[in-house]
């Protein structure tokens, strides 16, 4: 069953030095799933503030600087893993050092019949 | 060949006693609660059919359970020629087919907790665990639950299918947690049956006797959870049950009015229970891991111990709240050890307490902080001021037979 986790918190809240130890950590993590062919993807995403978010309405594109919604916390960040269970996706999110200032939630990926028949899964 | 009317007795007894533990082991083999519902349902019709010409079979939960996996193989066959068989529900059935049985008794016991685990996962929103467990757990129906929360029927059902869904949707394990995780594990599980528990409690002053029914349910899964997993704070739970239900018949009066601890006619109280409840104690605090559920249920044999109100060791109970507050603070508790305090110590000191409380937030509009208050107050001697926080609680308690209670108190105060 594959799972996205994203990553959500404010921005704010961490010091360069926090950040290079997360992502330092988050790697590891990242590392040990890979070999385990539990790792799909994974990223960091920049500053909210690089966002720009797009909509149609009447055929017309809408432009606008800034995420989907303003929020306290914002998304950070995914991984995309391929695990057992939802306690085993919830045991790795629960390893990933933004649990401990910000939320990690976790969401299934819908099945698409077509790409498994695709990967032969 | 055995007469009907024995016959549907003795499956309605089998019913009752084996349905809980077919349940869960058809939800290990089959993966799914509605296909295993379904099939569990015709494992018992076939199973009257049976029986009724060969007599009951020796181990009739074993029976049950392989006729009822053959059933779930033959419910999904139906639905492919209907066909609607999809990829997904090909590779189900083949599944379901190759599936190990493995039918020990562990492995049952050990269905029966997955059960309870995957109802009371924490990735289940919390006002759906708890129908849920007693839907599958308790085998209640969905009417039951309904009145019994008083929502629609209707309303109880979607609960249960949003349940049901996140689980297959989200694929949550039917699977006992990792020792690792057992401890918050079983807290939740814990704090379930303590809601179904407590529903059942505050609403037996009222008129339902369907939410009475909740209060055996609690105490009916706690003894089932202890027997699977033996665990100090299991027993801490069922000893707390059992003590606070052993005073029901005290608790109120014939018209329904609420009875207080102090008044109550202890010769109603079911000597059982209490005998029960204080042996769970002992041994879950021989076991030196104890928590929450075990001091509760220490401070509450304290009062059953007391042959008389005078006779309660106030001092225990002070010192049980002081170490609840040290492992659980809250504001409630903290208030519980005020009233203790002023019980042991006289109203003057608990009013001082209670004064160094009044800006918590979580008690500015708790009924019983303001009821506390215009008790102590009473004591002292402060009737206007015992008067209006009487009525202050009145504005603040939901439930007809407290308000009748406070005004009882406001009445007595005026009289003499």
């Amino acid at each position: 069953m594959q799972y996205m986790l994203l990553i959500y918190g404010d921005e704010k809240c961490w010091t360069e030095a926090e950040r290079e130890q997360c992502m330092l950590e988050s790697m590891a993590i990242c590392d040990e799933l890979a070999e385990q062919g539990k790792w799909l993807a994974s990223s960091p995403l920049c500053s909210v503030s690089t966002a720009t978010s797009l909509r149609i309405r009447n055929g017309k594109r809408l432009i606008t600087d800034g995420p989907f919604a303003e929020t306290a916390e914002q998304l950070g960040g995914y991984y995309i893993i391929d695990v057992e269970d939802l306690d085993e996706a919830l045991a790795i999110a629960a390893r990933l050092p933004p649990a401990q200032k910000g939320t990690v939630e976790v969401r299934p990926l819908f099945p698409l019949p077509d790409r498994d028949c695709h990967s032969g899964s | 060949m055995i007469a009907q009317p024995q016959m549907a007795n003795e499956l309605s007894q089998l019913y009752k006693n084996n349905s809980g533990k077919v349940l869960a082991t058809l939800v290990r083999l089959i993966g799914d609660f509605d296909l295993a519902e379904e099939a569990m349902h015709e494992a018992f019709l076939s199973a009257v059919e049976t029986w009724s010409k060969q007599g009951i079979p020796e181990n009739p939960g074993s029976w049950l359970i392989s006729t009822g996996r053959f059933k779930a193989i033959d419910i999904i066959r139906r639905k492919k020629r209907f066909g609607e068989l999809q990829p997904a529900l090909q590779q189900f059935l083949n599944e379901v087919e190759s599936h190990n049985v493995s039918l020990t008794q562990q492995d049952i016991e050990d269905d029966q907790l997955r059960l309870i685990f995957i109802c009371c996962h924490p990735a289940i929103d919390p006002n759906i665990q708890i129908p849920l467990t007693l839907r599958e757990v308790c085998g209640l129906t969905t009417e039951e639950i309904a009145s019994a929360f008083l929502v629609s029927p209707s309303t109880m059902a979607q609960r249960i299918v949003r349940g049901k869904n996140k689980i297959r949707a989200a694929r949550i394990p039917f699977a006992i947690p990792a020792v690792s995780e057992l401890t918050d594990r079983l807290d939740a599980v814990l704090y379930v049956i303590y809601l179904v528990f407590s529903e059942g409690y505050s609403a037996s002053a009222g008129d339902s006797l369907v939410r009475t029914d909740l209060v055996n349910e609690a105490i009916r899964l706690a003894r089932l959870l202890l027997t699977l997993l033996p665990d100090s704070e299991v027993m801490g739970l069922l000893a707390l049950m059992l003590l606070h239900e052993s005073r029901r018949k005290a608790r109120t009066d014939h018209n329904g009015n609420i009875v207080l601890l102090e008044d109550q006619d202890r010769s109603l109280w079911n000597q059982e229970y209490i005998k029960e409840g204080i042996t769970l104690i002992h041994n879950s605090t021989a076991s030196r891991r104890f928590g929450v559920y075990t001091i509760q249920a220490a401070i509450a044999a304290v009062h059953a111990e007391a042959l008389t109100p005078e006779d309660t060791d106030w001092n225990q109970v002070v010192s049980l709240y002081s170490v609840l507050m040290r492992l659980d603070p809250s504001p409630i508790i903290e208030l519980n050890r005020a009233v203790a305090v002023a019980m042991r110590d006289g109203p003057k000191v608990g009013l001082e307490i209670l004064a160094s409380l009044a800006d918590r937030k979580e008690l500015k509009n708790y009924h019983l902080f303001h009821s506390s208050l215009g008790e102590l107050l009473r004591r002292t001697g402060q009737t206007d001021q015992a008067i209006s926080a009487f009525e202050r609680a009145i504005e603040l308690a939901k439930q007809a037979p407290e308000q009748r209670l406070l005004k009882q108190k406001i009445a007595r105060i005026q009289s003499e």
